[in-house]
């Protein structure tokens, strides 16, 4: 038998008519039930996230550095993507860096109810991490980003800072030059080695 | 083929009607509907299937846990063995790689496998953009993630800013070939697609996939089984799986080294050395349109920063293209996530059948089946015959 063409052709085992039992007959059908469900758990951050959360209180970015590679992450999770060995050493990266890339988005986001679309959001490099990691980049128009913009950490005021990564508000422009293609790590240019 | 693997076929493909919901059937009646098309096809009978093989995207989209366990019954498996596999959005491919494998290594001989999704239980954007905690999260679903990305692939490629939107009509129009695809609109123009909201610039809500209920299945077998089935056969030529982190220095956002690599291996089993040439038919999985020619680029079938070239010239349209890619309208007509992959490569084996009906490639010998997932980090591939290897 050939592959069945037609979508509304039900397979032959399906074909057959529903009966409900007679006990059933007077009751309204349903089709679907919503019940929505929540699960509430306790969250501990580890010890390279507990670092990193207490030195944002003082206005300072800490990433992890792995042992065989040297790259350095942020934020620091204890263990590293490239080599998958724990890491050891912290080291403290600037609060300005660079935008390896962005998307403007037009949509509201659930977590986040005081953004008001378009926003930037953007993956910004600070100096002396290896990988960016998604942040808010405002201060400027959406249409005025480009991939390479010098930007740099807006901080809470002083008497508001927490152990916590919601101290950077966003980043906004440096005023300095853009990074240029050739000085960007190298991603996705053509003839690229790995 | 190496060592003392097994030769193994598909010989039985059945879809699901795809639409934004299904409301008219449980998940256990949706994953039976796509299981019984694909026996009847096979000429198979729950008694003669030794093993199930199940995928499904992360069990919290419709927030039913280890959901192989309740839909075992459903498909005819009590008292057989049923596996699940999990690989995020790539996952309908490596389910079938992993039940290929089970028949290749000769531990069942006739298995069906299956990938499913109801979207409409679920919300897939949100899931995949759960606050967590100490982190402040500013990330709005996959298109969020991939569209800078892209925006990287249209800086270095110097590609027309247009070229996404040529993507996207041309895989909603392969869809109003294939009656089971979502997304059938045929009011669509190029007009229509460029004048498009912009979701995450650069990507338009028309460049996007749409949320899809849906379940695709194999009957796969063995050669002996093969041989014997009186009907089509889509044989397997190869089969290839790679994973990598998604947050390394220096890592090829565009094209990934497990891309890469994946590619090779799966076109090295299938003695592929041009495949351009070599391939007839293409199932990508391509959820935002300029992915094509991304995948393109990175799969071997274009020069780096050439993709798009391909795309301008008409080159991957089923009508008068020379590597026809999606002609089932693909993921951007279709998209219940779990059984996206499985769709690709039911449809690659559809081809080499020559079952694909009216979006059939004529003459196809050769199919390419693709699926990625997760931070496009997760790749299964195969490539599927009308010869046995």
């Amino acid at each position: 038998m050939g592959y069945n063409q037609d979508p509304n052709v039900q397979p032959a085992a399906l074909s057959g008519e529903v009966t409900m039992p007679a006990a059933l007959a007077e009751v309204e059908p349903v089709q679907s039930v919503r019940t929505p469900a929540a699960i509430e758990y306790i969250a501990t951050p580890g010890a390279s996230l507990s670092a990193y959360l207490r030195a944002m209180k003082d206005k300072k970015i800490l990433g992890d550095k792995c042992p065989v590679t040297g790259q350095v992450f942020v934020p620091p999770r204890g263990v590293s993507p490239v080599s998958g060995q724990r890491t050891t050493e912290m080291v403290e990266v600037a609060d300005a860096g660079y935008v390896e890339s962005f998307n403007i988005t037009r949509l509201p986001i659930k977590s986040r109810p005081d953004l008001n679309p378009p926003y930037v959001s953007a993956w910004v490099v600070p100096d002396g991490a290896n990988v960016g990691s998604i942040s808010l980049v405002a201060g400027i128009e959406p249409e005025d980003v480009r991939i390479g913009l010098r930007v740099r950490a807006v901080w809470k005021p002083d008497d508001e800072l927490e152990e916590s990564a919601a101290n950077i508000l966003h980043w906004e422009p440096t005023g300095e030059p853009d990074v240029v293609l050739d000085d960007l790590r190298v991603i996705g240019k053509p003839g690229d080695a790995q | 083929m190496s060592g003392s693997k097994q030769r193994a076929a598909v010989i039985g493909v059945g879809q699901t009607k795809y639409a934004s919901t299904r409301g008219d059937v449980s998940l256990a009646g949706l994953v039976r509907e796509a299981a019984y098309r694909a026996l009847e096809m096979a000429g198979k009978q729950w008694s003669d299937i030794d093993a199930v093989v199940i995928g499904k995207a992360p069990d919290f989209f419709e927030g039913i846990m280890m959901p192989e366990i309740y839909l075992a019954e459903a498909l005819g498996c009590v008292g057989k063995p049923i596996l699940r596999v999990h690989t995020a959005g790539s996952v309908g491919g490596s389910t079938a790689v992993v039940a290929t494998s089970l028949v290749q290594a000769g531990i069942h001989g006739t298995v069906l496998t299956l990938g499913f999704e109801k979207q409409s239980e679920s919300n897939a954007m949100w899931a995949l953009s759960l606050p967590s905690p100490f982190t402040t999260s500013i990330n709005a679903g996959a298109g969020g993630y991939f569209s800078p990305i892209i925006r990287r692939y249209m800086e270095y490629s110097g590609a027309p800013e247009l070229i996404g939107c040529m993507v996207a009509l041309k895989d909603r129009q392969h869809a109003l070939n294939n009656p089971y695809a979502h997304v059938q609109d045929h009011e669509l123009t190029f007009d229509k697609v460029v004048e498009s909201p912009m979701l995450w610039d650069p990507i338009r809500y028309s460049e996007t996939c749409p949320s899809s209920d849906g379940a695709c299945a194999m009957v796969l077998t063995d050669e002996t089984g093969a041989e014997a089935h009186d009907g089509a056969v889509a044989w397997i030529h190869g089969t290839a799986m790679r994973s990598e982190a998604n947050n390394y220095g220096g890592r090829n956002v565009v094209s990934p080294k497990a891309s890469e690599d994946c590619a090779a291996d799966v076109f090295a089993q299938a003695g592929i050395t041009n495949p351009r040439e070599q391939i007839d038919a293409v199932e990508m999985y391509v959820p935002f349109s300029w992915y094509e020619p991304m995948w393109l680029e990175s799969l071997g079938f274009a020069e780096k920063g050439e993709g798009w070239r391909m795309v301008e010239s008409g080159a991957t349209k089923h009508e008068g293209g020379d590597l026809p890619v999606n002609c089932s309208g693909g993921v951007l007509s279709t998209n219940p996530i779990g059984a996206s992959g499985m769709i690709r490569f039911a449809e690659a084996a559809l081809q080499v059948m020559g079952e694909a009906g009216a979006h059939q490639v004529d003459g196809a010998k050769t199919a390419f089946g693709h699926a990625y997932g997760g931070g496009a980090q997760y790749y299964a591939m195969w490539v599927v015959g009308a010869e046995k290897p």
